[in-house]
């Protein structure tokens, strides 16, 4: 399956869905519209990987610099993810203590809610 | 005489194809279900990092992967011929290192994502053996098969 991206404003809270397979081939696509979202202001990302088939560390790795990009504005970027096939990769590497991780996405948005 | 081998050329978009057989042919030689997904996510990280290599220093030359099922094992080789830096490659097989600082010190904390591919295999596979030399490198990983496949498969 081919990556599907989208994204949308709510509050202060930019959420980005991700749907399909984010690897070596795909990733780039994903950096772009971090770039790019941090680019034109939008400095606090939830990317909501529920519909995520597959991530590989190429794919963690773009997180990571979307990651470094917000930080660089205090803003944040915040997963939502329930599915242990993708939360193993988190934990194997050590990043499960970097990213924020939410069940829903009205959970993170609660979540940012109470930290305004 | 593997039980499938494969050859791509050194693109992106071939790896997907790679994980897919890969995980097929895992699924046949009996690796259990709940291991096929490491199996899957291993090969894609060791075909990811054979074409960044060939990318980088043969971009004509093919990729091969060789797929056994003997003696109970599921075997995957992934055979690149780009040059390797010996010593990266021994370290990050190590396995990855678990972050320690907060996420305010993250520039620190990941300066290079570069090894992160081996280090997520070796926290994946039961058995990982990473082979440098100056003719490329091979990474073979193994998992458990409850059944081989008949060697006239």
């Amino acid at each position: 399956m081919d990556l599907k991206l989208d994204h949308r404003t709510e509050g202060r809270l930019t959420i980005v869905e991700v749907e399909g397979e984010i690897d070596v081939y795909t990733a780039p696509r994903l950096r772009e519209l971090l770039i790019d979202l941090v680019n034109k202001g939008n400095f606090h990302l939830l990317v909501n990987m529920e519909k995520v088939d597959f991530l590989d560390s190429t794919g963690l790795g773009v997180l990571v610099g979307g990651l470094k990009r917000v930080r660089a504005h205090d803003g944040s970027l915040e997963l939502v993810c329930t599915q242990e096939r993708i939360l193993k990769i988190f934990r194997i590497t050590g990043l499960t203590k970097v990213f924020g991780i939410y069940s829903s996405v009205e959970e993170a948005k609660e979540a940012h809610g109470r930290d305004k | 005489m593997a039980t499938v081998e494969l050859t791509f050329s050194a693109l992106p978009a071939h790896v997907r194809t790679a994980r897919l057989i890969a995980t097929a042919v895992a699924r046949r030689a009996g690796v259990s279900e709940d291991l096929l997904d490491e199996v899957r996510l291993a090969v894609g990280e060791a075909c990811s990092r054979a074409v960044e290599a060939h990318r980088l220093h043969c971009p004509d030359e093919p990729i091969r992967i060789e797929l056994c099922d003997d003696s109970g094992r599921f075997e995957v080789t992934v055979i690149d011929v780009a040059p390797s830096e010996d010593a990266d490659l021994a370290g990050a097989a190590a396995g990855p290192e678990t972050p320690t600082a907060n996420g305010h010190e993250l520039a620190g904390l990941l300066p290079d994502m570069s090894g992160f591919g081996l280090a997520v295999i070796a926290g994946l596979a039961d058995d990982v053996e990473v082979i440098p030399s100056a003719k490329g490198v091979r990474v073979k990983m193994s998992w458990p098969a409850v059944n081989g496949l008949p060697s006239s498969a």
